[in-house]
């Protein structure tokens, strides 16, 4: 179907079909259940998960097809997400131009910085990206929102507001981002029993999104463009003597990269038009770098898991207080609470950073191929095979 | 590809449906059967609290959190009910509020624009939260009280110092009970007059960031207006650790103050700095070099140690108030916590009671209800003296205090002295203000 | 002129921190052929060893003065350090005055120790993983690190003064002849750059002029040819590895009087310090220290009025502008090798 093969598109229908179900499989548990804490399935996160692995798929189209680590991604999320709230304060509030703009924009800047630090390689071109990347946020947080010349609004962020010209919309359409009328934050709620599962406009637009550039890293992977890519990895030297300048296929690479980053900063900007310059900085070009590696570099689903992972954790795990644990263990004889409380406390909350650090080294120690490595050593197991043997039909290393 | 095709037809027609039946959308809209967002329909209320719990300010998030926690004791009757006994409305009972449980969600800023938004759409989204509050930052204040105004809940400002807050980024649903740098610069200029004279020369050092600009403009304006001269204003990158190379320059600028525009870890490194430099101990034309630092926090005071000896600031509220609001707060804090409570803690837990408290007398947590309950109250007993809502920029207008760091400290937490108390009618601005110009309030927004 | 000589001596003092930390990166990095990015949390722990042992030291019984009131007006819990009760006031207090000198005498055994267990413990264990897989567990180790610290000591920094008579500065412009007042700068500060230059020499020296230091380096080259002669080069390279969390550790222990130490000190250097070594070249010792103060003194310069004049916000960026300018014009940094790191 649509030019793959069979484990391709049974992957693509996976894909498709977990993003679509997705506000029922997030949220799992019964509203109002102590075991709420942990549904996912509101809309805000469910966007951050879908925006965060288009993010990360087009990071591990450069990353793990050709092997050149950039630290500096970040800042084409963040210029696409000004570029997108740009065209809302200008124009109008349709989000397709906005994402259109913003996807043209980071593949602008990242075919600039791309030609730049792609004449090194290996950590050489790391460091040249990350310093384009904290050149940018640096600006972007104070010199270019100066009172005469305010390209980014600095700290607060680039908003819309009641003064802006706005020159295209009209009245009756929502004041938010919208879908040719259609509110990007207009939710349905359905509740069945004491479940209640959220399907939001935004999310759906997203998912859809997510869907076709997810198709498009397949066809990109199975490709001889992907191949080439591949080849860079490996030896990209011999490459070279054979009399072929790998040159214009790794800078395709992290053009299209830059593009994904760029319409991720794009739907971030759709779904909550605001763009903050931190979504440029270091921190955040390393998180797409732990994503992807969290999740398994150069699979294909790989990203996607590593960046349901890290929002999880960000989302979930910092909002579990002690008066929510107490809640959860209030079965237990006073002493024993007190006591489980306390064991468990500098876990969640203000310590998610902690069990996030720690899961990052047990991940990486014990699952060397990241979460796809887990998932595939889990389904060896259910299928009583051998641990060495690997019969995954789903993914593939891209060496 | 035949895909895209496809896509875009649906999406049109999608388009198209959706522009025909506008006045369909309210069964798209969770909020459909509800009057406003998020309305409580069960015996319980959700607060959601949203601090810094990671990054550089998880310390005042941590004692913000604490404050919001003894705040919802007090609103269940709880505990001894701290301010709620001095507060001059009498509209809370202890029973809640309308009756219904105070119950409270968390979560974590970051000090992040983006994940202080994210945190705060999942309270609303998940959790339910009809009111949002909390953070210390500016940044973080204008991110979240923005999306309050979209998403029809109300914020309730925590920690936010910056002009723009309640200026050019006011918005009908937020409202802020802290001061703001315009406040510090009028209630600093007289006490620096009186202990400085009119003849100085400064050198600012200041925050690259909205918050730093904001303050230093309104020092120099108010400085230059007692006649001081503003030798030099530098600008300071917000990752700066190290300020030696900013501080050098001040030995020789020929300048006599200088003034730290910095907040947080950038204040406690440029001040000890400037102790190292040997600038506190320096004698220009004999008289002696003066450092001020416009945003005190006692949090950071302590960080700074020894090095806040003598140095004037302003802050919005302190533990050492002697009228019985404060010392009702400091009480009821010390002893559930054992040590006084911090400024950001002190805005928190106000901003709860007064939430609650406008609840009550508008009979709804209908956020249009409360916004009317809380535009132009006046109220005492909350420390900082009688204190006003002003309904045009949501600004609460109080005695701001001007402190020095203390000489002979008896605790770690007697860092400060209040030098004066400047009364409310100093710190007063109009609401045109010209560096609070280019906002608009806007309508407030239910949500539904 | 005097402003000049200020800015450099900003510089390589700034430099000097820079260079200490890229130096044990580099060490790690050439000996191991690992890309350690919790090299900066080791710089932090070396912080709050000072702070450590400042609260050891000030570890107090509580008496009960009647006559004083506290915040909630009951009787002022007066404490008193043990150990001024012990030695006396006067000698007690002398002895939590000098606690960060103090605190370098146990930081170095710590720090060795630490340095030996996280490479036998965990970094042994990556060798032949990729850089990617090293990158993503040292930093899972780095927050793992400074949470803890964070969760004893809170977020907020912490002042490790330096000793009464170590504070103040010096008029050094004085000395060589200039105007009083025109070249004034902090003790301690050159204390910083002394030491630095002092530990920098030392690990040269030891790498120049011992036996184990040629066998080192002789494995830094090729380690394959050093093994293959019945050397334990594995068990030299741990030991390595020791000495440059070690010098992490004494970089750290040594800015705490500096600028007060908070958890997150490690990550603000992290990522400066790797553009140090990549602007140095990696796995050259040398290039390591020359970008350092190379880096910290154009850092300095580019912090005046006049240079923020003249380009506004060049002080922003201008790391990363020289990182690139260096590195579009030579490949491999200052003096950095052929290979390495660049595939």
């Amino acid at each position: 179907m649509l030019g793959l093969n069979k484990k391709d598109t049974s992957l693509l229908l996976v894909v498709a079909a977990l993003t679509l179900l997705a506000p029922f499989i997030l949220n799992p548990f019964p509203e109002g259940s102590a075991m709420a804490q942990f549904n996912a399935g509101y809309p805000d996160l469910m966007q951050r998960f879908v925006i965060f692995g288009i993010f990360a798929i087009g990071f591990n189209i450069l990353f793990g097809l050709t092997g050149y680590l950039s630290f500096g991604h970040a800042a084409f999320l963040g210029v696409g997400s000004y570029s997108a709230v740009w065209i809302f304060k200008l124009f109008t509030y349709n989000v397709l131009p906005a994402i259109a703009l913003s996807v043209v924009v980071a593949g602008l800047f990242s075919l600039l910085i791309g030609f730049v630090s792609l004449r090194r390689s290996g950590i050489y071109f790391s460091i040249l990206t990350l310093a384009f990347a904290q050149m940018s946020f640096a600006l972007a947080y104070s010199v270019l929102s100066n009172p005469r010349f305010n390209l980014t609004n600095g700290e607060t962020g680039l908003q819309v507001y009641a003064d802006d010209p706005q020159w295209f919309h009209r009245d009756g359409l929502p004041d938010l981002p919208h879908l040719f009328g259609l509110s990007m934050r207009s939710t349905y709620r359905l509740d069945l029993g004491a479940w209640s599962f959220d399907f939001n406009a935004g999310y759906y637009l997203c998912a859809v999104v997510l869907m076709v550039v997810f198709y498009l890293a397949i066809r990109i992977f199975r490709s001889p463009f992907g191949m080439m890519l591949r080849a860079v990895k490996s030896n990209q030297q011999r490459m070279n003597y054979t009399g072929l300048n790998s040159r214009p296929y790794t800078l395709a690479a992290f053009v299209i990269s830059g593009m994904y980053a760029g319409l991720a900063g794009g739907l971030m900007a759709a779904m909550d038009p605001l763009a903050g310059a931190e979504r440029m900085q270091w921190t955040a070009s390393g998180e797409v770098v732990l994503m992807t590696i969290l999740g398994g570099t150069g699979t294909l689903i790989g990203p996607v898991l590593g960046a349901g992972f890290i929002k999880y954790f960000e989302n979930i795990f910092s909002k579990i207080n002690d008066n929510v644990l107490h809640g959860w263990f209030a079965f237990l004889p006073d002493g024993m609470e007190d006591f489980v409380v306390a064991i468990i406390h500098p876990f969640i909350g203000k310590g998610w950073h902690l069990t996030l650090g720690l899961l990052f080294m047990l991940v990486v120690i014990f699952l060397p191929g990241g979460l796809v490595e887990g998932g595939q050593r889990l389904r060896n197991w259910v299928r009583g095979k051998p641990k060495t043997e690997n019969t995954s039909g789903k993914t593939e290393p891209a060496e | 590809m035949s895909n895209n095709d496809v896509t875009r037809r649906r999406v049109l027609k999608t388009g198209a449906v959706a522009g025909a039946g506008l006045a369909l959308p309210t069964i798209f809209t969770a909020q459909s059967v509800r009057a406003f967002t998020n309305e409580p329909t069960g015996s319980s209320v959700k607060l959601g609290f949203n601090v810094p719990q990671t990054n550089a300010y998880a310390d005042e998030g941590a004692d913000e959190l604490r404050a919001y926690e003894l705040a919802v004791e007090h609103l269940n009757g709880g505990g001894d009910g701290g301010m709620m006994n001095t507060f001059s409305s009498k509209a809370l009972k202890g029973n809640g509020i309308l009756g219904k449980k105070v119950e409270f969600v968390t979560g974590d800023t970051q000090t992040k624009s983006d994940a202080a938004r994210a945190s705060a759409k999942s309270m609303i989204e998940k959790d339910g939260a009809v009111m949002i509050t909390g953070g210390s930052s500016s940044g973080v204040a204008i991110a979240v009280q923005g999306l309050c105004q979209d998403a029809g809940v109300i914020f309730m400002a925590g920690l936010t110092h910056s002009n723009d807050t309640t200026g050019k980024d006011k918005k009908a649903n937020g409202f802020r009970h802290f001061f703001n740098t315009e406040m510090s610069g009028s209630a600093l200029a007289p006490i620096l007059e009186a202990n400085y004279g009119k003849d100085r020369r400064a050198y600012h050092l200041t925050a690259d960031y909205t918050w730093g600009w904001s303050q230093e403009n309104s020092i120099r304006n108010y400085t230059e207006a007692l006649g001081w001269e503003t030798v030099n204003a530098v600008k300071t990158p917000l990752a700066t650790t190290d300020f030696s190379s900013y501080i050098a320059p001040v030995l020789n600028s020929g300048a006599d103050v200088l003034v730290l525009n910095h907040y947080g870890g950038n204040m406690v490194n440029s001040l000890t700095n400037a102790v190292q430099f040997g600038l506190r101990d320096k004698q220009v034309e004999g008289r002696n070099f003066e450092i001020i630092v416009p945003l005190y926090s006692r949090l950071m005071a302590r960080g700074a140690g020894e090095n806040v000896k003598g140095i004037f600031g302003s802050t919005n509220w302190h533990w050492s108030l002697s009228d019985a609001g404060s010392q009702a707060f400091v009480k009821s804090f010390g002893e559930k916590y054992g040590f006084p409570p911090s400024q950001a803690a002190h805005t928190c837990y106000v901003q709860t009671l007064l939430y609650a408290d406008a609840v009550e007398r508008a009979g709804t947590f209908n956020p249009c209800g409360v916004a009317e309950a809380l535009e132009g109250f006046d109220f005492d007993g909350l420390g900082n003296g009688p204190t006003l809502y002003r309904a045009e920029d949501h600004q609460c207008f109080k005695d701001v205090l001007v402190v020095k760091g203390k000489e002979n400290p008896t605790s770690e937490f007697d860092l400060l002295e209040i030098v004066e108390v400047t009364p409310r009618a100093q710190v007063e601005y109009a609401v045109d203000h010209p560096d609070f110009a280019g906002g608009d309030l806007g309508q407030c927004n239910p949500g539904a | 002129m005097d402003a000049i000589l200020l800015q450099i001596l900003n510089g390589l003092d700034k430099g000097s921190a820079y260079a200490l930390i890229a130096l044990g990166l580099t060490l790690i990095f050439g000996t191991l052929g690992v890309v350690n990015f919790a090299h900066g949390a080791l710089f932090m722990i070396g912080a709050f060893c000072a702070v450590t042992l400042q609260r050891v030291l000030n570890l107090s019984f509580v008496t009960i003065d009647e006559a004083q009131k506290d915040f909630l007006g009951n009787p002022l819990k007066v404490k008193t350090p043990y150990v001024e009760a012990w030695f006396g006031p006067e000698t007690g207090a002398a002895i939590i005055d000098w606690a960060v000198p103090l605190a370098i005498l146990f930081t170095i055994p710590l720090m060795l120790a630490v340095g030996y267990v996280m490479e036998r413990g965990l970094i042994k264990h990556f060798y032949k993983r990729p850089h990617a897989d090293q990158i993503l567990v040292t930093f899972g180790l780095a927050i793992v690190l400074q949470e803890v610290v964070k969760a004893f000591y809170g977020a907020n920094p912490i002042q490790t003064p330096p000793p009464d008579v170590l504070q103040g500065s010096l008029d050094l412009g004085v000395m060589v002849g200039f105007d009083p007042n025109a070249i004034i700068y902090p003790i301690w500060r050159l204390i910083y750059f002394a030491f630095s230059v002092l530990i920098i020499g030392g690990v040269f020296a030891f790498l120049q002029f011992t036996t184990f230091g040629m066998v080192v380096r002789a494995g830094m080259a090729d380690r394959e040819t050093v093994g293959l002669l019945g050397i334990n080069i594995d068990r030299r390279f741990t030991i390595m590895f020791g000495i440059a969390a070690a010098v992490a550790g004494l970089a750290g222990v040594m800015y705490g009087p500096l600028n007060p130490p908070n958890y997150h000190m490690g990550m603000d250097f992290l990522v400066l310090s790797f553009v140090v070594v990549v602007v140095g070249g990696m796995g050259s010792l040398p290039g390591a220290v020359l970008a350092g103060f190379l880096l910290g003194i154009l850092e300095s310069f580019a912090s005046t009025t006049w240079a923020t004049t003249t380009i506004p916000g060049i002080n922003q960026i201008i790391i990363y502008l020289v990182a690139i300018i260096v590195l579009l014009t030579r490949p491999r940094g200052l003096m950095g090798r052929k290979g390495v790191m660049e595939d």
